[in-house]
């Protein structure tokens, strides 16, 4: 039995109808196009899938869609600003070196944005936690965490 | 020293501005109008004969549009042992057989469709150690397969591995001190984020379309087009088109089952089909790294010269073929030049059983087999009452050396890297304290220089150059996140006096690019980037020509620096280029700009007794590790972490930085946390839970020094870095745990119940 859900995403509202059953994820890479979140283990271990819920990190993969209704959802879709300009997150990690494959830097950008909106100004350790739920098999982090460092500075 | 303006510059990757904004297109977001989606069917057994497939209820489901098993598809064998068929008929070996296949209008219909295919066993005994597989009587998995001089039904396979240098066994007599030791090393997963999958189509006359992130595109058109053939669709042509790749690391070395399923699905319903993995298949699925019994024997004079190393393996071939059973040819690297040895016995043994198959991983055997050397280094430096690192320093490689494999070392900065990594981690006052803080360090050899494994170690590029100064580089090479379309750009851009921002990389289809061997043995700054090169000087001698004539100037005292042209003998005698490109085309008989160049490095194929120059330079590196062990509850913490490495040249130091705290990320993991746990054949921990890999909680600051060596033959002096990151780190990390509470752990990874054992087995003898 289909259920339509009203939210807000990047900003602009969405009316969709969904079954029950699918995961936020599933919403926003099949029914919505949006392929820039994506799926890395589909089980809430790795964070590839990770989006903003009223600014909050969540595994859309195990996060049902209907849960979003009401709410505010950002994807890495929605991280540029109005005229096309990249976020200070974007840029940092573009120029640290932060990004190899990219397949997890969506959601290792998300996961930035959101510790850094929390705490603007974190120490090295509390980076390290704000992303320790992203995997990332080619860049052994590092680089992440200076980029991460660098944001800050900016915000 | 000349000033470049590209080369040794941070440049930010070319395509980071894509994949931040999550505009790039990775195989599991490519989808085709009319696409269906693959599932493949696996083995619940280990070993079992097939005795019926009944697939009539699963073709029966709406929105299924085709149903392949072993006994409906063409003979098609695959993998370079040719053991392997895209689905199995007449038994199956292991748990990660593919048993049928289905195609179908959504990946839930097809997942349904597999729960209706009803498959009959009789199951068979099973084997699941290498070392129990090679006994008279045990269970043969290929039973067809015959070796040995009697051509008996074996297990073990034709593939003798043996390299013999000088005399070992006159050698161990005359050795002062000798260290016999047992290792071993296990499977573990690449990893890579975005799972496996391609996605097949046929056009109309047949040929093949298949997207795919391969590391080699040029060997999979040519794997793709003798399936065609064996499908009956001789002459028909394969096109490779790569998609964004969400890591390599190896894993996309070979052509996969999958891979044929979905060519053999999109043939049978004349549609589009994409097959992408699942992570729990992507763990059981894919063809791990190549696990490996070790034993190793080496000696030294009195004071410390190496006399011989010998080493014997036996390596778990596991159901069927792919590259592991090709890592001795590579691991006879390090066991015949990591040092100088002048006597060198290695040979190895590949035996079938039914657990997973291995294939390339980075490094590629030699973080195996260097975990073995470099950990009995120490053994053996301790015997002959030597500190490890002079005995490193003692027999260190050095440039112009010859190694008794008859590598010819050009550049070498080992002993620049052993010097560098003792210092930072203060080596002589901080070692033998044996309080639970411990120095250890390892070096590795690889090759720099391209390697000789396939007939050709070649790379093409084609160059054209528009009217505007945009310069279009079509190169064979494949950037799998590495950054080698950056570090070709930024070459380009050296060569040619443009910017880098003008410089285009098109690295992604086989009716495009040129010919490339593959992105394997760290080659591809080097072959890529010389080929690369080639074809930018080639230009450059257009360019140059054809301002020749508007400047009034003989081409040989033109140069190009940020885009114009200008004499070298009166810099204000200069015209930009894209009114020289413009002047030359819009002309009568007029010219575009273009090029080509074909680089295939001067290195040599091993021959009959595996020697040769296999590559044209060799990279060298030292990591160094400062550990505390908790001897309460066994675990290691790396306090400091070093990695030296002679590189030749930084093309991109950021871009090579990455590459190092990468490869060493994965060795760390490797050493103390990563383990794909089989039990019975059976993957136990398919899932990044239960699988250890480093978060961003757990990786140490890691300090990376570059040793630039200029290595005459490569691109503004580069060598490869791709895979020496995680060639030296288990080794350097077992001797740093020795260091500190005295404990030799010789088996991969050295988790806290190990270290704990040995402590125990240690104050207790038994």
């Amino acid at each position: 039995m289909k259920q339509t859900i009203h939210f807000t995403l990047n900003g602009e509202p969405v009316y969709v109808e969904i079954e029950p059953y699918l995961t936020l994820l599933d919403l926003l890479r099949d029914r919505l196009e949006l392929t820039g979140t994506k799926e890395g283990c589909g089980m809430g271990e790795c964070g590839a899938c990770t989006v903003l819920l009223e600014g909050k990190p969540v595994n859309s993969c195990i996060f049902p869609a209907l849960e979003v209704e009401g709410k505010g959802v950002t994807t890495i879709e929605g991280l540029m600003d109005a005229q096309g300009h990249l976020h200070p997150i974007q840029r940092a990690f573009i120029d640290y070196g932060a990004i190899q494959c990219g397949f997890c830097t969506p959601g290792m950008v998300l996961s930035a944005k959101a510790l850094l909106d929390e705490n603007p100004k974190p120490t090295e350790e509390e980076i390290r936690n704000g992303i320790a739920g992203n995997l990332c098999r080619c860049t052994g982090y590092l680089q992440i965490i200076q980029a991460i460092k660098a944001a800050s500075k900016k915000l | 020293m000349e000033e470049f303006i590209n080369i040794g510059k941070r440049i930010p990757k070319m395509d980071a501005e894509e994949k931040v904004t999550g505009r790039a297109i990775y195989i599991h977001d490519l989808k085709v109008s009319g696409m269906l989606y693959g599932k493949i069917l696996y083995s619940p057994h280990p070993h079992a004969k097939i005795l019926n497939i009944d697939t009539s209820q699963a073709e029966k489901l709406p929105g299924v549009k085709a149903v392949l098993t072993g006994y409906n598809i063409p003979p098609i064998k695959f993998g370079f042992y040719k053991d392997n068929t895209p689905l199995k008929a007449g038994k199956v070996r292991s748990y990660r057989d593919e048993v049928a296949a289905v195609a179908a209008i959504d990946p839930d219909i097809a997942e349904e469709a597999l729960d209706l295919i009803k498959v009959d066993y009789e199951i068979l005994p099973a084997v699941f150690d290498p070392e129990e597989a090679m006994k008279e009587g045990a269970p043969l998995i290929h039973e067809e397969h015959v070796g040995g001089k009697e051509k008996k039904p074996t297990n073990v396979l034709n593939l003798p591995w043996r390299l013999v240098c000088g005399d070992v066994e006159e050698a161990r007599k005359n050795s002062a001190f000798v260290a016999e030791d047992r290792f071993k090393v296990t499977w573990v997963s690449h990893c890579c984020m975005g799972t496996s999958g391609c996605l097949a189509q046929f056009d109309l006359k047949n040929n093949l379309t298949i997207y795919s992130p391969t590391q080699i595109p040029s060997l999979a058109q040519r794997d793709f087009t003798d399936a065609l053939s064996a499908m009956g669709l001789q002459g028909k042509k394969a096109r490779v088109i790569k998609t964004i790749i969400g890591g390599g690391f190896g894993s996309k070395l070979d052509t996969y089952a999958f891979e044929y399923i979905a060519i053999l699905l999109a043939y049978k319903t004349r549609k589009p089909v994409r097959i992408v993995f699942s992570r729990e298949e992507e763990f059981f699925a894919t063809s791990p790294r190549q696990p490996a019994i070790i034993h190793i024997a080496q000696g030294c004079s009195k004071d410390g010269k190496l006399t011989f190393r010998d080493i014997r393996m036996t390596l778990d071939n596991g159901a069927y073929t792919s590259w592991g059973a090709t890592v001795p040819s590579v691991m006879m690297m390090p066991s015949s030049s990591l040092y100088k040895v002048p006597n060198v016995r290695y040979a190895a043994k590949c035996v079938y059983t039914n657990n997973t198959y291995s294939q390339a991983m980075r490094g590629y055997g030699t973080p195996q087999v260097t975990f073995a050397i470099d950990s009995q280094i120490d053994i053996l430096a301790e015997m002959a009452g030597i500190d490890p690192l002079d005995f490193r320093i003692r027999n260190a490689n050095t440039p112009g050396e010859v190694t008794p494999q008859n590598f010819k070392i050009n550049t070498c900065g080992l002993r620049e890297c052993i010097d560098a990594v003792a210092q930072k981690l203060d080596w002589r006052q901080v070692r033998g304290r044996k309080d639970g803080k411990g120095v250890g360090m390892a070096s590795l050899i690889h090759v720099g220089g391209g390697a000789r494994v396939y007939k050709s170690d070649g790379c093409g590029t084609i160059i054209k150059v528009d009217d505007f100064g945009t310069v279009n580089v079509f190169t064979g090479a494949t950037d799998m996140g590495q950054g080698s379309d950056t570090v070709i750009a930024q070459i380009v851009a050296e060569e040619l006096g443009v910017r880098v921002e003008d410089v285009v990389v098109t690295h992604t289809d086989t009716d495009v690019c040129p010919w490339d061997v593959g992105a394997h043995a760290s080659r591809t700054t080097f072959v890529a980037g010389n080929s690369a090169c080639g074809a930018a000087k080639k230009v450059k001698e257009q360019l140059l020509e054809v301002a020749a004539k508007s400047l009034g100037e003989s081409p040989e005292n033109l140069d190009i620096r940020d885009r114009i042209i200008f004499s070298k003998k009166d810099p204000e005698k200069k015209t930009p280029l894209g009114k020289t490109l413009r002047a030359a085309h819009y002309t009568t008989g007029g010219n575009m700009v273009m090029a080509e160049y074909f680089y295939d490095p001067a290195n040599e194929n091993l021959d009959k007794d595996l020697k040769g120059n296999l590559s044209v330079t060799y990279t060298f590196g030292t990591h160094g590790v400062e550990v505390e062990v908790d001897k309460e509850t066994g675990q290691v913490k790396i306090l400091k972490y070093v990695a030296a490495h002679d590189v030749g040249k930084a093309i991109n130091p950021m871009l090579l930085e990455g590459q190092v705290y990468g490869g060493a990320t994965m060795g760390i993991g490797y050493a103390l946390t990563e383990r794909l746990i089989l039990q019975n054949g059976k993957v136990m921990n398919p899932n990044f839970l239960d699988y250890k890999m480093l978060t961003a909680k757990d990786v140490p600051n890691i300090e990376t020094i570059v040793i630039e060596t200029n290595d005459p033959f490569g691109p503004f002096g580069a060598k490869g870095i791709g895979e020496p990151g995680l060639v030296p780190t288990a080794p350097a990390i077992a001797n740093a745990i020795y260091d500190a509470v005295g404990v030799r752990i010789k088996e991969l990874p050295i988790t806290p119940e190990k270290v704990l054992a040995a402590l125990k087995e240690k104050t207790n003898p038994k």
